[in-house]
């Protein structure tokens, strides 16, 4: 692993780049809204009361700070590094969704927009941006893919009873990407009113940034609560990846503590050797998708390819660009675990600790024994429990080939 | 840099005192033989300068007919490389209209900035619009461009304000391409009312001819658009036609060449027909 001096790590620079990572790639009518975006962003992370209020929601409708539970059984079950969960799974909403879109939305009052606009793949995203429109009173019009919302009804339902518009998009794929297509041509056609909240630490500079900053409460909850539970910074943590917010945001306090291994895992689908997999950073190669510069899965000829991942919330063709980066520095480390693998964990940490995980999360889970051998007894992980499975049983249970 | 078409184009237009007209076709929709076959029947069509639609996967500033147009070009198998023959063939019978590409960055940066410039150079392309490389972002890709004298063409919009314009304006070449409603092509309806005055800050900002497109579906509006604009852009209205004739089991490429006419026609003859804007505008253009 390269070494970074500690406290050397200051990206994005003024473009929004991370290396060659990131930037703002957008039609020329969105240029002058990112630019004020951007402004807006910096006024209010320079703003003391803006983050008194977004402290305040999070701890009181939330339900921040999140418990860090050694999960004393699944630490047994692998003989290695005691095994710490970071339980985002226990926020309001069941997912770290919501600390993004609560951030965001105090922004978008701030900026005087009225009307709110989201991307979503499983649901959580745009669960998580209808509660908080719903919160504020804002109308919502969530994008999903049309195969999303036939296969993630439970959520679909979720968002209309708080109010908010799933528009099913039928172009393209009907999947992630297409929805965040048309989220965008939504945004360039209604430029004067609407703010997009995206979902993910992707897209076009300030987002890549501002989400991770958003997200960053996961990383900094848990310095704080290893110092208090451990008396030292733990030795990994180890998060899930789609686009990688909540990884990002439990990676980025310890950019510059070298001692502490990031470790994210992507999803490997039917495995990297197929073409069904969403491993961007694996099996993909740098390119310009949505606004931004990164990992992503595409042919010889630059066309996007579908990802394919068991979990919805995965299958994205590409990663956030400060993934791109960390893991081309070398102070990010990143693996993959396949469908397979991701079902069994799903299950061995039910069984395990009665905790029921997301599938996305279930990934990272996946990879854990190793990583907790590979550290080893006297050593600590702490793995992101991004969110709770409950979405999940009826994927789950199909593939079991369980009837519910 | 020796007289580039798009260059000469413009002044001939220009010396003419009319608008020129700008039809916008997909690549390889709906097969590289009958896009060939329209790209070769442009010219008599009426067309003064071609945009040729690169097709992408995900093209985000594209409404609903130019997405399907895509897609009916990768699905014909067309490909960046694919594309820049079929510019080559066209080439062979025509030394004289512009052919801009229009397209995404990812198949151009895939390909490579400066074996990209040099195949395009080769293959008689004059330009190239690249919707979500706004100038920031278009330092590499402008340098190799320069370098194998393709003109960058780039965007201005309703959201640009005169200090974005300046940024605009800074090394482009050819024609500013003013897009002339907020959102995706072929939605909303452009307006002549209040393109006129937009288009003038555009000229004024770049010192080049100013392109007008996105909503404009009728041969009213084109006339409409003609008379305040240095050349007119249509594209969904050409690519729906494709899909209309594939519908009707039609032949594709006289009905394509046919709407272009029209459109053609009414933008040629705009100038010195009843011109309802200028007298509006209260002023001779």
């Amino acid at each position: 692993m390269n070494a970074i001096i500690p406290n050397s790590y200051a990206w994005p620079d003024a473009e929004g780049r991370f290396g060659p990572y990131g930037g703002r790639f957008v039609p020329e009518t969105l240029m002058p809204l990112i630019h004020e975006l951007q402004a807006a962003y910096e006024a209010a992370k320079a703003d003391p009361s803006f983050q008194a209020e977004l402290d305040d929601f999070l701890t009181h409708y939330v339900g921040r700070e999140s418990p860090l539970y050694f999960a004393e059984r699944l630490t047994d079950h692998f003989g290695g590094a005691k095994i710490w969960l970071k339980r985002e799974d226990l926020n309001h909403t069941g997912a770290h969704k919501i600390n993004n879109c609560m951030g965001q939305i105090l922004l978008a009052r701030r900026m005087g927009k009225t009307r709110i606009i989201a991307e979503t793949g499983a649901g959580q995203h745009g669960v998580a941006s209808a509660t908080v429109c719903a919160r504020f009173g804002l109308p919502c019009t969530v994008y999903m893919g049309a195969v999303d919302v036939e296969r993630q009804q439970p959520n679909v339902f979720r968002m209309k009873l708080m109010g908010a518009e799933v528009a099913a998009v039928t172009a393209g794929a009907a999947t992630l990407k297409d929805a965040m297509n048309e989220a965008m041509r939504d945004w360039v056609t209604n430029v004067e009113d609407t703010y997009y909240i995206i979902g993910t630490a992707a897209g076009p500079a300030p987002y890549p940034a501002m989400v991770r900053d958003f997200q960053s409460v996961i990383g900094r909850e848990i310095k704080r609560q290893s110092l208090d539970r451990i008396g030292r910074l733990p030795d990994a943590v180890v998060a899930c990846i789609g686009g990688g917010s909540n990884a990002i945001g439990a990676f980025h306090p310890f950019v510059d503590d070298a001692e502490v291994r990031l470790i994210g895992v992507e999803a490997a689908g039917h495995g990297l050797d197929t073409p069904e997999h969403a491993a961007s950073l694996k099996g993909g190669r740098p390119g310009v998708l949505h606004g931004n510069r990164t990992y992503l899965l595409q042919d010889a000829d630059g066309q996007i390819l579908e990802g394919h991942s068991i979990s919805a919330g995965l299958d994205y063709p590409g990663i956030g660009p400060e993934h791109a980066w960390l893991n081309d520095l070398g102070r990010g480390e990143y693996l993959s675990a396949t469908d397979d693998e991701a079902l069994d964990a799903f299950q061995m940490l039910s069984k395990l600790e009665g905790i029921i995980p997301a599938l996305e999360p279930s990934h990272a889970l996946a990879r854990i024994g190793e990583i907790a051998r590979d550290v080893g007894q006297g050593g600590d992980v702490v793995l992101v429990l991004s969110g709770r499975g409950d979405k999940d049983i009826f994927t789950v249970a199909k593939h079991l080939g369980v009837e519910l | 840099m020796t007289t580039t078409r798009i260059d000469a184009r413009f002044a001939a237009l220009k010396a003419e005192g009319r608008a020129g007209f700008i039809p916008y076709v997909m690549t390889g929709d709906p097969s590289r033989e009958e896009a060939l076959e329209i790209l070769r029947g442009l010219p008599a069509a009426g067309a003064d300068l071609i945009e040729l639609g690169l097709a992408f996967s995900d093209p985000m500033a594209e409404g609903p007919p130019i997405q399907r147009a895509a897609l009916r070009g990768l699905a014909a198998g067309m490909t960046l490389r694919g594309t820049l023959d079929l510019v080559a063939d066209f080439r062979k019978g025509d030394d004289a209209t512009p052919v801009i590409l229009m397209g995404y960055l990812n198949p151009v940066e895939s390909y490579g900035y400066e074996a990209f410039a040099r195949d395009a150079a080769e293959a008689g392309v004059d330009g190239l619009i690249v919707v979500d490389c706004p100038p920031e972002e278009a330092g590499p890709l402008a340098t190799a461009l320069d370098a194998a004298e393709v003109s960058l063409i780039r965007l201005a919009t309703p959201t640009s304000d005169d200090d974005r314009l300046k940024v605009i304006a800074r090394g482009t070449s050819g024609f500013v391409y003013y897009v002339s409603v907020a959102g995706v092509t072929g939605v909303k309806e452009a307006q002549a009312a209040s393109v006129a005055p937009a288009a003038e800050r555009v000229r004024k900002a770049a010192n080049l001819p100013v392109a007008v497109g996105f909503g404009v579906k009728t041969p009213e509006r084109a006339a409409e658009i003609a008379r305040v604009a240095d050349a007119v852009v249509a594209g969904s209205v050409f690519v729906d036609e494709v899909a209309g004739a594939l519908a009707a089991n039609e032949p594709v490429v006289p009905r394509v060449l046919a709407k272009v006419k029209a459109l053609a026609d009414a933008v040629k003859t705009a100038r010195t027909s009843a011109s309802p804007i200028s007298a509006f505008l209260g002023e001779t253009v």
